[in-house]
This record gives structure tokens, C-alpha cells and sequence, in this order.
């Protein structure tokens, strides 16, 4: 049986839980936790990205089992209020056109500025490479980020 | 090769035939030990030079993907310990095996080779002149080179790339036993006259 944290919580999966299973549908389908996206179902858009641990990972294509003991978060766990540096960022520019990638963008953001609170234009374009936004919002993502950076010491 | 450290074959993987790679043996009517050694480091390059090795030995900061080398998609630069950049690593879509639905090649600890075991672009001379560098070849001893060629397991995956990718030629055995023939001979290196047409 596997156990994992998500955003705080433990959860036992029962035993009919595929070790296998994505990540991705453990949280939609079985913990109701909506808030992750299916993009492509293939790592090439990141919209599902959330953190294990201290990892980033792609969790369409992520088993399960990858986690078990471990600490999931997800958008919905990142703050306890909405209140994450990036998540204020995010209102304040109106970063969202249509929205559906934005917690993947976070996700990421969020992971880049816990490893690297002042990141670079570059550091932020290459660590956000593989997140993918049709609406083409990309400026004011890394506009978001960098003002969000200004609130780390 | 041992079954358990591979990862495991997808049934969508191309049918392989046995014996195209040539066995150490098979030079053992060339009477010249530096002959031999010669032309059993041209028959293991027939892996080294396989894109399935080729594509994650590149000289600058993008892996490649398919036949034809071309960039990795989505773009991703291999960081500073070659293993993808803070946020966006490897292992943030890369598993510990195939991924046979989303296709995703996988197996354990997925990373670049480093830029100075880079080997995209060059020459059978001088990848092997490379490998035989503990400079350029992760700091190994031809001992430690004969043991990583049959036994890593990201070496391993060669064999077992998943979904539609053509393997590399022969399995893991065989190719650990071509390698080790060729340090037992002098680990002597091809000139590029004696390259072969690729």
C-alpha cells in the first residue's frame, strides 16, 4: 500500500491502487484535488507540474510509487491562503489569459525561487522552458516571478 | 546482461537480431595484438556511435532525441551537474523506466554525460582516444570502463530505449565483452584512416 503527504495530509491508497498510477489522476480522480491540469498526458507542456519533496516533476507521467513516503504539493497546498509571494504576483500583473497552464507555472516558479530567490531573466526562462502557455502570457510570467523574487531577502 | 538491472523491454520495442554485433572471437584470427584491439574498438563503437548513446554525449548543453540528433523538445540545458537546471531536471519527466504510453525513454538516474565525455560530432579515433582519458571518461581506470560498459544501467537502456527507438546494436554482453577485449589487447585506438564509413 502506498502512503504519500499531500499538502499536509496523509493518505493511505488502498491496495486496488496501481503503483503505477500517474500521480495526476491519484490527485483528480481519487483526492479530488482539481486544481493540477491534464495537458498532454506526455511531460511536453508542464501544466500537471507539481512538487515531491523538493522535486519538480511532470505528474501526468510520474508513477505513483515514485512518492510513496514522500510529500506531494500542489497548487492548491502551496500557500494556506492564496497568499504565496507569486500567487499576489500573479493578481497584481494579470498574468492569466485563459488560465489552464497557470498552476503548472506556479508550480514551477515556485520551486525555481525556493532554490534561487533572485533568479535571472535567463534562469527563469530556461527553469520555465517546458511550461507551455497557448495564450502566450510568457511576459507577464516572468514579470510575476522577477516581482515576486523582490519580496525574498 | 543481467535482466533485473535493465529496464524493462517494452513489447512495442523493434525485433533485434542477435548477432549484429560481432563477438570478440571473431577477431581472434587477426595474429597482430594491436591489430585486433584496433578492430575490436571499431566493431564496440558500433554502439558508442548509436544514437541511443550519441544523443546524451553532446558537446554543448542540449541533449538530442531521435536518429537524426535533433534538439531536445521541450528545450532543456543540462545545469550544472548535468542534470537539468533548478525546476526543470531530468527527473522531472524522465522516470526510472519507459514510460510506454507517454513514450518518455526512461531508467535510472537519467542525466547528460558530461561536456568532456562529449561525443556527438566526433570521430571513432578520437571518442576513443577519449574514453580511454580518465580526464574525458568520468575518471575511470580501463578496468572501471570495462565494468561500466557492462554493467551501468543507464548504459543498460541502450538495448531496451522503448516505444519506437531503434536499439543499439547487439545487447550489453556482448558489448562488455567486446570492450574488455579491447583493454586485454593494449586498448589500442583506430587513426582515422582506419575509420570505417558510418
Amino acid at each position: 500500500m502506498i502512503h504519500v503527504r499531500v499538502n499536509g495530509q496523509s493518505h493511505d491508497l488502498g491496495p486496488e491502487v496501481d503503483p503505477e498510477m500517474p500521480i495526476l489522476w491519484v490527485l483528480r480522480d481519487l483526492l479530488s484535488l482539481t486544481g493540477t491540469k491534464y495537458g498532454c498526458g506526455q511531460a511536453l507542456c508542464g501544466a500537471c507540474t507539481v512538487r515531491i519533496d523538493d522535486e519538480v516533476v511532470r505528474s501526468c507521467v510520474t508513477p505513483i510509487r515514485r512518492a510513496d513516503g514522500r510529500s506531494i504539493t500542489t497548487i492548491e497546498g502551496l500557500s494556506p491562503d492564496g497568499n504565496h509571494p507569486l500567487q499576489r504576483a500573479w493578481i497584481d500583473l494579470d498574468v492569466p489569459q485563459c488560465g489552464f497552464c497557470q498552476a503548472g507555472q506556479i508550480m514551477t516558479a515556485a520551486a525555481l525561487l525556493s532554490k534561487k530567490p533572485h533568479p535571472t531573466d535567463a534562469e527563469i526562462d530556461q527553469s520555465l522552458g517546458g511550461n507551455l502557455c497557448r495564450c502566450g502570457t510568457y511576459n507577464r510570467i516572468r514579470a510575476a516571478v522577477k516581482k515576486a523574487s523582490e519580496e525574498a531577502p | 546482461m543481467s535482466e533485473s538491472a535493465a529496464p524493462s523491454a517494452s513489447s512495442r520495442e523493434l525485433p533485434r537480431p542477435a548477432d549484429d554485433l560481432r563477438a570478440p572471437e571473431t577477431f581472434d584470427a587477426i595474429a597482430d595484438p594491436s591489430a585486433r584491439s584496433v578492430a575490436l574498438f571499431i566493431e564496440a563503437s558500433r554502439v558508442i556511435t548509436s544514437p541511443r548513446c550519441l544523443n546524451c554525449h553532446p558537446a554543448d548543453d542540449s541533449p538530442r532525441q531521435g536518429d537524426d540528433h535533433v534538439m531536445h523538445d521541450p528545450p532543456v540545458s543540462r545545469g550544472p551537474a548535468d542534470q537539468g537546471v533548478t525546476a526543470l531536471e531530468c527527473t522531472s519527466c524522465h522516470q526510472d523506466k519507459n514510460g510506454e504510453l507517454a513514450r518518455i525513454p526512461g531508467a535510472p538516474k537519467w542525466h547528460l554525460a558530461p561536456k568532456a565525455m562529449a561525443w556527438l560530432g566526433k570521430t571513432v579515433p578520437e571518442i576513443c582516444e577519449q574514453v580511454k582519458d580518465p580526464a574525458r571518461n568520468g575518471g575511470r581506470s580501463l578496468a572501471k570502463l570495462v565494468d561500466h560498459a557492462e554493467h551501468d544501467e543507464l548504459v543498460a537502456w541502450g538495448w531496451h530505449p522503448g516505444a519506437d527507438r531503434k536499439p543499439a546494436p547487439g545487447d550489453q554482453e556482448r558489448f562488455g565483452a567486446l570492450v574488455a577485449a579491447w583493454v586485454k589487447t593494449g586498448a589500442q585506438c583506430p587513426t582515422k584512416t582506419e575509420e570505417p564509413p558510418r
